[in-house]
């Protein structure tokens, strides 16, 4: 069996006395689309974080690519975000340049390339958006939809191997959702990335994804494929995957702002 | 004993912040690097909060001028001296007026605005959207804003001076009907370039640099919220203010 890009062992996080991940333990396996879900404020972003070393866990490994995150120096670990592509709530678009110089930023940074290759290419990753024209637009004239497909043209504008979504749904028209989800899944086909999607927008997710993992206080409680997941009679499982108000994940509990404090 | 701790911890955080500001300043001016992207944005940037704060520093000299020169000849004329109302203005404004006036008005107009800016930034996410990106916000946007304020403010203070000299050329030649060749004359005998301009000039970059690294050091580190932007602004302009005043007077000591 193929190693999975993305290995994750008995990971305990705790944000000063409070665990927020609980001996968490995935695989992610090359190419495929997985999604991590669960109430808001159970620490979906926070594994997000964990993979792409902005935080470090308290127990416990994080393995990317073979290589054991907490363990880079900062060097190694700029290093090896160039292989990861990330994709924040709301796009977190640089609002001081334009939509080109936005795509353009990360080859400019880490590239020698010409002015007419650059164009080529970020020409290209707008197209594959569906935003060919939009190139000299500033952020803040694009909608919602529109500023997510940049930001995910962004984020594959390197050809990294991994690209980390951050709740990409949230907040679009039913359209944009379509759009921006089936974006999502031909660029992580075409380009043979692995993605990995936070969010906790069931619905969506059954059409998109190839593998879930769902969270609950602090705990991984379920992981397979959506239409498994689905069929689940763990009352936690069936709890959230049907939206259930009764059941054993209690909203005031899980609504504590792990993640918004995590900034 | 944690009353006591917590006590200790809030006097010393002042000086924990200078620290921390000191070390700032290390790794942005370490991250220098001449490239044409370095030049490119601090070139966007003079223009963004240099050349358009020309305006209100230029109302401001003019009118600065204009009452300074009104005071000088209030005052001088008690002395049948009104002739050297020019070199008073001249002085005045070339060794402190200048630099620090628009210094101040600098810290109200471009500060504050930098510092909402980079706080902002923060709050959206872009400063981390860089860090995951592998681009070092601190060169990226930090730099290129500091640079341009140590390059805006001498010629902005230049340009407010000559403003100022205008509004008491109005207000002295065209209003109370001074000699214009005595005014000029005393002005061009009076003023001396390496003491009173260079020293001017030399007193706004230190400024410009005081102003532009406390207004990206706040926003920097602004806590990402409404708030946290707003108490960025506030304190930017309020430290850089006082701290443009103290070092005037050290400046002025040294230079005298």
């Amino acid at each position: 069996m193929q190693d999975p890009i993305i290995r994750i062992r008995k990971l305990v996080y705790r944000r000063g006395t409070k665990v927020i991940l609980d001996n968490i333990s995935m695989d992610i396996k090359r190419g495929s689309i997985v999604a991590i879900m669960g109430p808001s404020g159970v620490g979906k972003t926070t594994i997000l974080r964990l993979i792409s070393g902005q935080l470090y866990p308290n127990r416990g490994t994080v393995e990317v690519n073979g290589k054991l995150i907490s363990s880079l120096s900062r060097r190694e670990l700029y290093a090896c975000r160039k292989n990861i592509g990330v994709l924040l709530q709301d796009g977190a678009l640089f609002t001081d340049l334009t939509v080109f110089e936005n795509i353009a930023a990360p080859l400019r940074e880490h590239t020698d390339l010409g002015e007419e290759e650059i164009s080529d290419r970020v020409m290209a990753k707008l197209s594959s958006v569906g935003l060919a024209e939009t190139g000299d637009l500033m952020p803040h004239s694009l909608s919602g939809g529109m500023a997510r497909r940049v930001a995910l043209a962004r984020a594959v504008i390197m050809n990294p191997k991994i690209v980390l979504f951050d709740e990409p749904l949230t907040g679009l028209d039913p359209i944009a959702m379509s759009t921006v989800g089936r974006l999502i899944r031909v660029t992580n086909n075409q380009l043979g990335l692995t993605s990995v999607i936070v969010t906790h927008n069931v619905e969506q997710m059954k059409k998109l994804v190839d593998y879930c993992f769902i969270l609950a206080g602090a705990k991984l409680i379920a992981e397979g494929t959506p239409q498994v997941l689905m069929h689940n009679d763990e009352p936690a499982v069936d709890q959230f995957m049907n939206g259930r108000v009764e059941g054993p994940i209690s909203f005031n509990l899980q609504s504590s702002p792990a993640d918004a404090n995590a900034r | 004993m944690t009353k006591d701790r917590s006590k200790r911890r809030k006097l010393l955080a002042p000086i924990a912040e200078t620290g921390h500001c000191g070390v700032f300043l290390v790794r942005m001016l370490g991250s220098i690097r001449l490239e044409r992207e370095l030049l490119i944005s601090t070139l966007q940037q003079t223009y963004l909060i240099g050349a358009r704060s020309l305006v209100i520093i230029l109302i401001s000299g003019f009118f600065v001028g204009m009452v300074l020169s009104l005071q000088a000849i209030n005052a001088l004329q008690q002395f049948g001296a009104s002739d050297q109302v020019s070199l008073l203005v001249g002085k005045s404004l070339f060794r402190e007026l200048g630099p620090v006036l628009t210094a101040l008005l600098f810290a109200g107009r471009a500060g504050t605005s930098v510092a909402a800016e980079i706080g902002l930034m923060k709050a959206t996410s872009q400063i981390e959207a860089m860090q995951l990106m592998a681009i070092d916000p601190v060169r990226r946007i930090a730099l290129p804003r500091f640079l341009a304020g140590v390059i805006s403010l001498p010629l902005l203070t230049a340009m407010f001076n000559a403003f100022a000299i205008m509004g008491a050329v109005v207000f002295s030649i065209g209003v109370m009907g001074l000699d214009p060749g005595i005014f000029w004359g005393k002005l061009q005998s009076g003023i001396y370039f390496s003491e009173d301009f260079v020293g001017g000039v030399w007193k706004s970059m230190v400024f410009g640099g005081i102003i532009s690294l406390i207004a990206v050091f706040f926003g920097y580190y602004a806590k990402p919220t409404g708030e946290g932007v707003g108490t960025a602004t506030t304190r930017t302009v309020v430290l850089s203010s006082v701290l443009v005043l103290i070092f005037d007077f050290i400046m002025t000591s040294f230079l005298l």
